[in-house]
Protein backbone atom coordinates (compact mmCIF):
# COMPACT_ATOMS: atom_id res chain seq x y z
CA UNK A 1 0.00 0.00 0.00
CA UNK A 2 1.88 3.06 -1.18
CA UNK A 3 1.14 6.06 0.95
CA UNK A 4 1.37 9.65 -0.07
CA UNK A 5 4.12 10.41 2.40
CA UNK A 6 5.69 7.01 2.93
CA UNK A 7 8.20 6.11 0.30
CA UNK A 8 8.41 2.44 -0.42
CA UNK A 9 11.48 0.31 -0.76
CA UNK A 10 11.72 -1.85 -3.86
CA UNK A 11 12.87 -4.68 -1.68
CA UNK A 12 10.60 -7.27 -0.23
CA UNK A 13 8.96 -5.93 2.92
CA UNK A 14 7.65 -8.41 5.42
CA UNK A 15 4.26 -7.73 6.97
CA UNK A 16 4.28 -6.52 10.55
CA UNK A 17 2.32 -9.61 11.56
CA UNK A 18 5.23 -11.84 10.59
CA UNK A 19 7.71 -10.02 12.84
CA UNK A 20 5.33 -9.94 15.77
CA UNK A 21 4.28 -13.53 15.23
CA UNK A 22 7.84 -14.79 15.12
CA UNK A 23 8.66 -12.73 18.21
CA UNK A 24 5.73 -14.26 20.05
CA UNK A 25 6.75 -17.75 18.94
CA UNK A 26 10.26 -17.15 20.25
CA UNK A 27 8.94 -16.10 23.63
CA UNK A 28 6.67 -19.13 23.82
CA UNK A 29 9.55 -21.45 22.93
CA UNK A 30 11.67 -19.80 25.63
CA UNK A 31 8.97 -20.61 28.17
CA UNK A 32 8.85 -24.19 26.86
CA UNK A 33 12.61 -24.54 27.21
CA UNK A 34 12.52 -23.45 30.83
CA UNK A 35 9.51 -25.63 31.55
CA UNK A 36 11.02 -28.76 30.02
CA UNK A 37 14.25 -28.31 31.95
CA UNK A 38 12.57 -29.23 35.20
CA UNK A 39 12.05 -32.81 34.07
CA UNK A 40 14.88 -35.26 34.16
CA UNK A 41 15.16 -37.28 30.99
CA UNK A 42 18.85 -37.95 31.41
CA UNK A 43 20.78 -37.59 28.20
CA UNK A 44 17.57 -36.73 26.38
CA UNK A 45 17.38 -33.37 28.15
CA UNK A 46 20.15 -31.77 26.18
CA UNK A 47 18.74 -33.09 22.92
CA UNK A 48 15.39 -31.52 23.67
CA UNK A 49 16.98 -28.25 24.80
CA UNK A 50 19.19 -28.01 21.73
CA UNK A 51 16.30 -29.00 19.49
CA UNK A 52 14.14 -26.16 20.77
CA UNK A 53 17.10 -23.79 20.52
CA UNK A 54 17.59 -24.89 16.91
CA UNK A 55 13.95 -24.10 16.12
CA UNK A 56 14.31 -20.66 17.71
CA UNK A 57 17.53 -20.08 15.81
CA UNK A 58 15.84 -21.06 12.55
CA UNK A 59 13.01 -18.61 13.20
CA UNK A 60 15.47 -15.80 13.86
CA UNK A 61 17.59 -16.69 10.83
CA UNK A 62 14.80 -17.22 8.30
CA UNK A 63 12.55 -14.34 9.26
CA UNK A 64 14.42 -11.69 11.22
CA UNK A 65 17.56 -12.15 9.17
CA UNK A 66 15.53 -12.59 5.97
CA UNK A 67 17.30 -15.78 4.94
CA UNK A 68 14.06 -17.27 3.70
CA UNK A 69 13.52 -14.45 1.24
CA UNK A 70 17.01 -13.52 0.25
CA UNK A 71 19.59 -14.76 -2.20
CA UNK A 72 20.30 -18.42 -1.44
CA UNK A 73 24.01 -17.62 -1.30
CA UNK A 74 23.60 -16.10 2.18
CA UNK A 75 21.92 -19.25 3.36
CA UNK A 76 24.77 -21.29 1.91
CA UNK A 77 27.31 -19.20 3.82
CA UNK A 78 25.42 -19.50 7.07
CA UNK A 79 24.71 -23.20 6.63
CA UNK A 80 28.37 -23.67 5.78
CA UNK A 81 29.39 -22.19 9.10
CA UNK A 82 27.10 -24.61 10.90
CA UNK A 83 28.44 -27.56 8.93
CA UNK A 84 32.01 -26.76 9.85
CA UNK A 85 31.04 -26.13 13.44
CA UNK A 86 29.36 -29.53 13.51
CA UNK A 87 32.47 -31.20 12.10
CA UNK A 88 34.57 -29.40 14.70
CA UNK A 89 32.52 -30.43 17.69
CA UNK A 90 31.60 -33.94 16.55
CA UNK A 91 35.14 -34.99 15.71
CA UNK A 92 36.54 -33.41 18.88
CA UNK A 93 33.99 -35.10 21.08
CA UNK A 94 34.44 -38.41 19.28
CA UNK A 95 38.12 -38.29 20.05
CA UNK A 96 37.68 -37.06 23.62
CA UNK A 97 35.06 -39.58 24.55
CA UNK A 98 36.93 -42.54 23.19
CA UNK A 99 40.40 -41.66 24.38
CA UNK A 100 40.16 -44.17 27.20
CA UNK A 101 40.11 -46.94 24.62
CA UNK A 102 43.61 -46.04 23.55
CA UNK A 103 45.28 -44.56 26.61
CA UNK A 104 45.40 -45.60 30.24
CA UNK A 105 43.15 -43.02 31.81
CA UNK A 106 41.81 -43.54 35.29
CA UNK A 107 40.23 -40.17 35.85
CA UNK A 108 40.59 -36.64 34.65
CA UNK A 109 43.19 -34.80 36.67
CA UNK A 110 42.38 -32.32 39.37
CA UNK A 111 43.73 -28.90 38.56
CA UNK A 112 45.88 -28.83 41.68
CA UNK A 113 47.16 -25.32 41.04
CA UNK A 114 43.63 -23.97 41.39
CA UNK A 115 43.28 -21.64 44.31
CA UNK A 116 40.55 -23.63 46.01
CA UNK A 117 42.85 -26.57 46.38
CA UNK A 118 45.40 -24.46 48.20
CA UNK A 119 43.06 -23.68 51.07
CA UNK A 120 42.38 -25.86 54.06
CA UNK A 121 38.73 -26.91 54.60
CA UNK A 122 38.45 -24.53 57.54
CA UNK A 123 39.15 -21.32 55.71
CA UNK A 124 36.94 -19.70 53.13
CA UNK A 125 38.72 -17.23 50.84
CA UNK A 126 42.38 -16.73 51.53
CA UNK A 127 45.19 -14.88 49.86
CA UNK A 128 46.98 -16.59 46.99
CA UNK A 129 49.95 -18.54 48.32
CA UNK A 130 53.30 -17.32 47.08
CA UNK A 131 54.54 -20.63 45.96
CA UNK A 132 52.31 -23.35 44.57
CA UNK A 133 53.51 -26.56 46.10
CA UNK A 134 53.03 -29.65 43.96
CA UNK A 135 53.00 -31.80 47.06
CA UNK A 136 49.97 -30.13 48.57
CA UNK A 137 47.53 -32.24 46.58
CA UNK A 138 44.00 -32.45 47.92
CA UNK A 139 43.02 -35.64 49.63
CA UNK A 140 39.91 -35.96 47.56
CA UNK A 141 37.72 -39.02 47.38
CA UNK A 142 38.80 -42.01 45.43
CA UNK A 143 40.67 -42.53 42.29
CA UNK A 144 41.70 -39.09 41.08
CA UNK A 145 45.24 -38.49 40.04
CA UNK A 146 46.68 -35.03 40.44
CA UNK A 147 49.42 -33.32 38.55
CA UNK B 1 -1.09 1.46 10.04
CA UNK B 2 -2.04 4.89 8.73
CA UNK B 3 0.93 7.07 9.35
CA UNK B 4 -0.18 10.59 8.72
CA UNK B 5 2.04 12.51 11.06
CA UNK B 6 5.33 10.74 10.67
CA UNK B 7 6.42 11.22 7.10
CA UNK B 8 5.03 14.71 6.56
CA UNK B 9 8.27 16.49 7.24
CA UNK B 10 10.59 14.10 5.43
CA UNK B 11 13.09 15.82 3.22
CA UNK B 12 14.11 14.48 -0.12
CA UNK B 13 15.33 10.92 -0.19
CA UNK B 14 18.93 10.38 0.73
CA UNK B 15 20.81 9.21 -2.35
CA UNK B 16 23.82 7.06 -1.71
CA UNK B 17 26.72 6.99 -4.09
CA UNK B 18 27.33 3.68 -5.86
CA UNK B 19 31.00 2.80 -6.01
CA UNK B 20 32.39 2.39 -9.54
CA UNK B 21 33.21 -1.29 -9.20
CA UNK B 22 29.58 -2.26 -8.64
CA UNK B 23 27.09 -2.68 -11.47
CA UNK B 24 24.37 -0.80 -9.64
CA UNK B 25 23.03 0.00 -6.18
CA UNK B 26 21.52 -3.44 -5.87
CA UNK B 27 24.86 -5.09 -6.53
CA UNK B 28 26.46 -2.87 -3.89
CA UNK B 29 23.81 -3.77 -1.36
CA UNK B 30 24.11 -7.49 -2.06
CA UNK B 31 27.86 -7.30 -1.65
CA UNK B 32 27.52 -5.54 1.69
CA UNK B 33 25.13 -8.18 2.94
CA UNK B 34 27.36 -10.98 1.71
CA UNK B 35 30.28 -9.39 3.55
CA UNK B 36 28.29 -9.30 6.76
CA UNK B 37 27.18 -12.92 6.35
CA UNK B 38 30.80 -14.01 5.92
CA UNK B 39 31.67 -12.09 9.07
CA UNK B 40 28.80 -13.81 10.88
CA UNK B 41 30.30 -17.12 9.73
CA UNK B 42 33.51 -16.21 11.54
CA UNK B 43 31.53 -15.23 14.62
CA UNK B 44 29.76 -18.60 14.64
CA UNK B 45 33.10 -20.34 14.58
CA UNK B 46 34.49 -18.02 17.26
CA UNK B 47 31.78 -18.92 19.69
CA UNK B 48 31.82 -22.45 18.34
CA UNK B 49 35.28 -22.93 19.77
CA UNK B 50 33.96 -21.98 23.18
CA UNK B 51 30.96 -24.25 22.78
CA UNK B 52 33.38 -27.06 22.00
CA UNK B 53 35.34 -26.32 25.17
CA UNK B 54 32.06 -26.40 27.06
CA UNK B 55 31.23 -29.78 25.54
CA UNK B 56 34.58 -31.25 26.50
CA UNK B 57 34.55 -30.04 30.07
CA UNK B 58 30.96 -31.00 30.58
CA UNK B 59 31.68 -34.51 29.31
CA UNK B 60 34.58 -34.75 31.74
CA UNK B 61 32.79 -33.37 34.79
CA UNK B 62 29.04 -33.88 34.30
CA UNK B 63 28.11 -33.87 37.98
CA UNK B 64 30.21 -30.84 38.78
CA UNK B 65 28.56 -28.97 35.91
CA UNK B 66 25.14 -29.88 37.24
CA UNK B 67 26.02 -28.76 40.76
CA UNK B 68 27.83 -25.61 39.69
CA UNK B 69 25.14 -24.38 37.33
CA UNK B 70 22.73 -24.18 40.25
CA UNK B 71 24.68 -21.13 41.34
CA UNK B 72 23.22 -19.36 38.31
CA UNK B 73 19.91 -17.54 38.59
CA UNK B 74 17.50 -19.04 36.06
CA UNK B 75 15.04 -16.18 36.52
CA UNK B 76 17.58 -13.57 35.58
CA UNK B 77 18.75 -15.69 32.67
CA UNK B 78 15.19 -16.10 31.40
CA UNK B 79 14.52 -12.39 31.71
CA UNK B 80 17.70 -11.71 29.77
CA UNK B 81 16.56 -14.10 27.05
CA UNK B 82 13.21 -12.31 26.81
CA UNK B 83 15.00 -8.96 26.73
CA UNK B 84 17.26 -10.01 23.87
CA UNK B 85 14.46 -11.55 21.83
CA UNK B 86 12.45 -8.34 22.21
CA UNK B 87 15.47 -6.33 21.16
CA UNK B 88 15.68 -8.47 18.04
CA UNK B 89 12.04 -7.68 17.26
CA UNK B 90 12.60 -3.94 17.67
CA UNK B 91 15.75 -4.13 15.54
CA UNK B 92 13.85 -5.88 12.75
CA UNK B 93 11.07 -3.32 13.03
CA UNK B 94 13.61 -0.50 12.80
CA UNK B 95 14.77 -1.83 9.45
CA UNK B 96 11.18 -2.26 8.35
CA UNK B 97 10.43 1.33 9.30
CA UNK B 98 13.22 2.59 7.08
CA UNK B 99 11.91 0.40 4.26
CA UNK B 100 8.93 2.76 4.42
CA UNK B 101 11.19 5.77 4.75
CA UNK B 102 9.89 6.60 8.21
CA UNK B 103 12.84 8.30 9.83
CA UNK B 104 11.39 9.03 13.25
CA UNK B 105 9.88 5.61 13.66
CA UNK B 106 13.21 4.05 12.73
CA UNK B 107 14.92 6.13 15.40
CA UNK B 108 12.31 5.06 17.90
CA UNK B 109 12.88 1.38 17.24
CA UNK B 110 16.66 1.74 17.24
CA UNK B 111 16.44 3.52 20.60
CA UNK B 112 14.25 0.75 21.95
CA UNK B 113 16.80 -1.84 20.82
CA UNK B 114 19.52 0.11 22.60
CA UNK B 115 17.40 0.30 25.72
CA UNK B 116 16.85 -3.45 25.80
CA UNK B 117 20.56 -4.00 25.27
CA UNK B 118 21.33 -1.79 28.26
CA UNK B 119 18.82 -3.72 30.38
CA UNK B 120 20.52 -6.95 29.32
CA UNK B 121 23.91 -5.67 30.42
CA UNK B 122 22.55 -4.33 33.71
CA UNK B 123 21.07 -7.72 34.58
CA UNK B 124 24.38 -9.31 33.59
CA UNK B 125 26.17 -6.91 35.89
CA UNK B 126 24.05 -7.98 38.84
CA UNK B 127 24.71 -11.63 38.03
CA UNK B 128 28.45 -11.07 37.84
CA UNK B 129 28.47 -8.94 40.95
CA UNK B 130 26.80 -11.69 42.94
CA UNK B 131 29.39 -14.20 41.78
CA UNK B 132 32.29 -11.91 42.57
CA UNK B 133 30.84 -11.44 46.02
CA UNK B 134 30.73 -15.17 46.62
CA UNK B 135 34.11 -15.90 45.11
CA UNK B 136 32.70 -17.84 42.17
CA UNK B 137 35.30 -16.53 39.80
CA UNK B 138 36.96 -18.06 36.76
CA UNK B 139 39.98 -20.27 36.93
CA UNK B 140 42.64 -19.50 39.45
CA UNK B 141 40.61 -16.76 41.14
CA UNK B 142 37.91 -19.16 42.26
CA UNK B 143 37.53 -19.44 46.06
CA UNK B 144 33.93 -20.51 46.71
CA UNK B 145 33.66 -23.66 48.76
CA UNK B 146 30.01 -24.60 48.37
CA UNK B 147 29.98 -26.64 45.18
CA UNK B 148 30.52 -30.36 45.10
CA UNK B 149 32.63 -32.09 42.54
CA UNK B 150 36.18 -31.73 41.33
CA UNK B 151 37.40 -28.59 39.62
CA UNK B 152 34.31 -26.40 40.11
CA UNK B 153 36.36 -23.45 38.93
CA UNK B 154 36.22 -24.86 35.42
CA UNK B 155 32.50 -24.29 35.13
CA UNK B 156 32.94 -20.65 36.04
CA UNK B 157 35.84 -20.28 33.65
CA UNK B 158 33.55 -21.49 30.89
CA UNK B 159 30.66 -19.36 32.14
CA UNK B 160 32.60 -16.10 32.37
CA UNK B 161 34.43 -16.68 29.11
CA UNK B 162 31.29 -17.37 27.12
CA UNK B 163 28.97 -14.80 28.67
CA UNK B 164 31.80 -12.27 28.86
CA UNK B 165 32.64 -12.56 25.20
CA UNK B 166 28.94 -12.43 24.39
CA UNK B 167 28.59 -9.32 26.56
CA UNK B 168 31.42 -7.66 24.67
CA UNK B 169 29.57 -8.44 21.47
CA UNK B 170 26.47 -6.83 22.93
CA UNK B 171 28.53 -3.73 23.69
CA UNK B 172 29.91 -3.66 20.16
CA UNK B 173 26.41 -4.06 18.81
CA UNK B 174 25.26 -1.14 20.93
CA UNK B 175 28.01 0.99 19.44
CA UNK B 176 26.92 0.06 15.95
CA UNK B 177 23.24 0.72 16.72
CA UNK B 178 24.14 4.08 18.25
CA UNK B 179 25.97 4.96 15.07
CA UNK B 180 22.92 3.94 13.04
CA UNK B 181 20.77 6.09 15.30
CA UNK B 182 23.00 9.07 14.70
CA UNK B 183 23.09 8.58 10.94
CA UNK B 184 19.34 8.10 10.79
CA UNK B 185 18.91 11.33 12.72
CA UNK B 186 21.11 13.04 10.14
CA UNK B 187 18.82 11.74 7.39
CA UNK B 188 21.49 9.62 5.74
CA UNK B 189 19.06 6.79 5.02
CA UNK B 190 15.93 6.35 2.96
CA UNK B 191 13.67 3.62 1.67
CA UNK B 192 16.16 3.21 -1.18
CA UNK B 193 19.28 3.10 0.95
CA UNK B 194 19.32 1.58 4.41
CA UNK B 195 22.00 -1.05 3.99
CA UNK B 196 24.04 -0.12 7.11
CA UNK B 197 20.98 -0.54 9.30
CA UNK B 198 20.28 -3.85 7.61
CA UNK B 199 23.74 -5.29 8.22
CA UNK B 200 23.74 -3.96 11.79
CA UNK B 201 20.47 -5.84 12.20
CA UNK B 202 22.07 -9.03 10.89
CA UNK B 203 24.85 -8.70 13.46
CA UNK B 204 22.41 -8.01 16.25
CA UNK B 205 20.29 -11.03 15.37
CA UNK B 206 23.37 -13.20 15.56
CA UNK B 207 24.14 -11.89 19.04
CA UNK B 208 20.61 -12.92 19.99
CA UNK B 209 21.10 -16.29 18.28
CA UNK B 210 24.22 -17.04 20.29
CA UNK B 211 22.45 -16.22 23.53
CA UNK B 212 19.58 -18.54 22.51
CA UNK B 213 22.10 -21.37 22.65
CA UNK B 214 24.07 -20.10 25.63
CA UNK B 215 21.04 -19.84 27.89
CA UNK B 216 19.95 -23.51 28.01
CA UNK B 217 23.53 -24.80 28.04
CA UNK B 218 24.59 -22.73 31.03
CA UNK B 219 21.39 -22.13 32.99
CA UNK B 220 19.23 -25.18 32.32
CA UNK B 221 21.48 -28.17 32.82
CA UNK B 222 19.60 -31.14 34.21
Amino acid sequence: MKKEHDTLSQHHILPLKVYLGVGAALLVLTAVTVWVAQFHFGAFNIIVAMGIAAIKASLVAFFFMHLFYDNKLYFAVFAGSLVFLAIFIVLTMYDTERRAEVYEIEAHPIEAKALIYQTTPDTAAVAVPEHLDADSLPTDSGSSRGH
Amino acid sequence: MADRTNARFETEQAVHHVEHHFYDAEHQRDSAKLGMWVFLLTEVLLFGGLFCAYAIYRSWYPEMFYNAHQALDVTMGTINTIVLITSSVTMALAIRSMQFGRRKQTMMFLSATLLFAIVFLIIKYFEYEHKVHLGQLPGKFYTYQGIEGTNPHIFFSVYFMMTGLHGLHVLGGMAAISLMLYRTARNRFSSEYYTPIEVTGLYWHLVDLIWIFLFPLLYLIS
